[in-house]
């Protein structure tokens, strides 16, 4: 099986995020890591082509700089990676997104597409629906665990409380969860990254002109959390508490 | 000049942080407590290819720079000193003497498992009797035939009792003034393996005291040549002496972060304490060691990457390096105040465990006699 992973690379969400002045879109340092939540993705995927003898490639649209986030995923095990960088996708919007990163897995050839159920640092979760519309593919959303069948895929789709099981035929695109535990690299396959093929595509390449870019007008901080309201109790704190609970609409 | 590291050694520290943090750092305090030795974290590290980092890729291991080695035994000295001796140990004096001297028999048997952490093996030097001088070794092995019959007793051996534990390559005497290397694989008739000390620290390294009784192992178990034990062992220690110095890195870093940490956070009279000199000053001196301690040792790892002598320098980055550790566990102690006294604190952990830096692979004497006589000095 020919999978496709989508992988973001990230400013490391450990230390604070800053936006430019200008645009208001988040300054992307030159060692960028990769997403935790895709991660995941890249597990499931080594997991399916171990079980079907497939390959795993990645896909990515981002600036390259160090590589140090696609390079992770390669040290996990996976075989390629492909990366959009081109400067005219800069402030690209979650369509735009969609339509490059499908441009491109539709001229490399895929079974199954694997994506993130939301990114860290854009976090709109709609991403990968759009381009499952684009591919035309069926989307098997927040898979906490999937299996490749004879030309179908199955997943556990968590819910609020439990789990669905889906089926869909191949190919297909899935959303995985944060659930899934990744594999630590292995200091073979840290070594190994280095020498795997890293392909970098402009949107041109794809065939792809008329790109839109989402425009923020404006940033405001979030508003200062003002002090709580401290309850004494005097035996009869519970009715006051069922009173802030109720204004606040939670029960 | 380049002190910069490559982008796969950042990629292994990375890698090694986040196994340590999430795998070791929750568990430590535990298997301290309960002189614990995590034979399945041992075996995870060996999934990971630590005890294969500077193997030949013959025997499974990745063929990498002795770096990368210094760097994955700091980031778990980070979190953990057991858990960094026990990688240090199990290749330092498990797999290299037999990597590097061993006959190809003995290679093929013993290493691939060595590599893959899915075996550990222990270096026998020290004796009841010989410790800083190792040329009183009193442990006896005499040929009858086409076999080694070993009798004697060895002292203080890490990793000599584990589960996986798969030999130990003792030094014995063949010969008057003949100083030789057997490995003896574990379980072998007449090896007895006595019941785990109680330490002071390292409480999760395993650690024994070993008795030989007519013990009797092939001929070819002989590491290297006959007689040129001696000079074996001296070259071990040699590598040994420097991830022993990345170990202290590791403790300095931890030591450093902590105390800054909890500095700016605990507060004394108004205050936090990191606003007042005295602890202040106590965490810039911890970070001009934690920096002249790593600039050492990685300085004798590129020395002996770039295959020029290093002995001097080995040995001046693991006296400078150990002592400088043991000041600061003392003084990181000392800035978590009455905390610091408690188990449950990772700074009081690395206080016991950092003591014996200064004993294990050549004392600090033993260093400063070691660097004296590189000096031209005739200091007996
Ligand atoms: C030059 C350049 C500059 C950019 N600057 C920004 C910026 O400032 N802020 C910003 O948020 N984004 C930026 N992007 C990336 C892109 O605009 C976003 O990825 C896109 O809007 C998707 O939004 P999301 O992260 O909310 O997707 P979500 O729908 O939340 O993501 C879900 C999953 O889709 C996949 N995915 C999403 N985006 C990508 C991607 N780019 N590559 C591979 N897989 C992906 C991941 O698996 C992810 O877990 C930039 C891209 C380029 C090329
Ligand atoms: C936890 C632990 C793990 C160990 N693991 C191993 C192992 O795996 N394999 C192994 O072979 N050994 C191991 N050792 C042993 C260790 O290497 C020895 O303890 C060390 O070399 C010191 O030897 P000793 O204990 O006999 O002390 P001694 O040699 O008796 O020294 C006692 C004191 O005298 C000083 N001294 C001795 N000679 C001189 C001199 N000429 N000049 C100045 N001062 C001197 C020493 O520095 C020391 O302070 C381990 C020890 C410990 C505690």
């Amino acid at each position: 099986m020919n999978i496709a992973v989508c992988v973001k690379q990230i400013p490391d969400p450990a230390t604070p995020y800053e936006l430019d002045d200008e645009n208001h879109w988040i300054i992307r340092p030159e060692d960028q890591v990769l997403d935790d939540t895709d991660r995941s993705g890249v597990e499931v995927a080594l997991q399916l082509a171990e079980a079907t003898e497939g390959t795993v490639t990645l896909y990515s649209m981002s600036p390259s700089g160090t590589l140090q986030g696609i390079r992770q995923a390669l040290a996990m095990g996976a075989d390629a990676a492909v990366l959009i960088d081109d400067p005219a996708l800069k402030g690209a919007d979650a369509l735009t997104t969609a339509r490059v990163l499908a441009a491109a897995m539709q001229q490399e050839g895929f079974d199954l597409v694997i994506a993130g159920t939301e990114s860290t640092d854009g976090y709109s979760g709609i991403m990968p629906q759009m381009m499952s519309e684009i591919l035309d593919v069926p989307c098997l959303s927040f898979a906490r665990k999937v299996d490749a069948g004879d030309g179908s895929v199955t997943i556990e789709r968590q819910t609020s409380d439990g789990f669905d099981v889906v089926e869909a035929p191949i190919p297909a695109l899935i959303t995985v969860t944060a659930g899934i535990e990744p594999r630590y690299p292995t200091f073979k396959g840290i070594m190994q990254a280095k020498s795997k093929p890293v392909t970098t595509l402009t949107s041109a390449d794809l065939g792809i002109t008329n790109t839109v870019h989402q425009v923020i007008r404006s940033v405001e901080p979030v508003a200062a959390r003002t002090a709580g309201e401290i309850i004494e109790d005097d035996g009869e704190a519970y009715l006051r508490i069922i009173e802030v609970l109720e204004q606040a609409k939670v029960v | 000049m380049d002190f910069a590291f490559n982008d796969e050694h950042q990629a292994l520290r990375a890698m090694v942080r986040e196994f340590a943090e999430s795998r070791i750092a929750p568990n430590a305090e535990a298997w301290d407590r309960d002189h614990h030795f995590p034979v399945d974290v041992v075996r995870e590290m060996g999934e990971l290819g630590l005890f294969g980092i500077t193997a030949d890729e013959r025997w499974g291991g990745a063929g990498a720079d002795f770096t990368n080695l210094c760097i994955a035994i700091e980031e778990l000295a980070r979190v953990d000193q057991s858990m960094a001796i026990t990688l240090e140990a199990g290749v330092s004096l498990g797999i290299n003497p037999i990597h590097e001297f061993g006959s190809e028999e003995l290679k093929e048997r013993w290493l691939p498992d060595l590599v893959a952490g899915r075996a550990l093996a222990g270096f026998g030097l020290t004796e009841p009797g010989a410790g800083s001088d190792a040329a009183a070794t009193a442990t006896r092995a005499v040929l009858d035939g086409d076999e080694w019959v070993i009798n004697g007793a060895k002292a203080f051996i890490t990793n000599s009792g584990t589960d996986i534990t798969s030999l130990v390559t003792i030094t014995a005497r063949t010969g008057p003034d003949e100083i030789s290397c057997i490995v003896v694989p574990a379980g072998t008739p007449g090896f007895t393996v006595e019941p785990a000390y109680r330490k002071m620290g390292w409480r999760a390294s395993d650690t024994h005291g070993l008795v030989f009784e007519d013990c009797r192992v092939p001929a070819t178990n002989l590491v290297g040549e006959r007689g040129r034990g001696f000079q074996q062992f001296l070259s071990t220690l040699d590598d040994g002496r420097i991830a022993i110095g990345a170990m202290a890195v590791g403790v300095l870093q931890c030591c450093l972060e902590q105390s800054v940490a909890y500095a700016k956070e605990r507060e004394s009279m108004g205050k936090p304490i990191g606003s007042y000199q005295a602890v202040a000053f106590k965490c810039a001196d911890m970070e001009v060691m934690t920096e002249a301690a790593r600039l050492l040792v990685y300085k004798a790892a590129w020395l002996k990457e770039q295959g020029g002598p290093f002995k001097q320098e080995a040995a001046v980055a693991k006296l400078y390096a150990s002592e400088a550790a043991i000041t600061a566990t003392r003084e990181a102690t000392q800035v978590f105040g009455g905390a610091g006294f408690m188990d449950e604190t990772l700074v009081s952990r690395q206080y016991r465990d950092a003591k014996v830096l200064e004993i294990g692979e050549g004392t600090s004497e033993v260093q400063r006699l070691v660097i004296s006589r590189g000096l031209g000095l005739p200091v007996s």
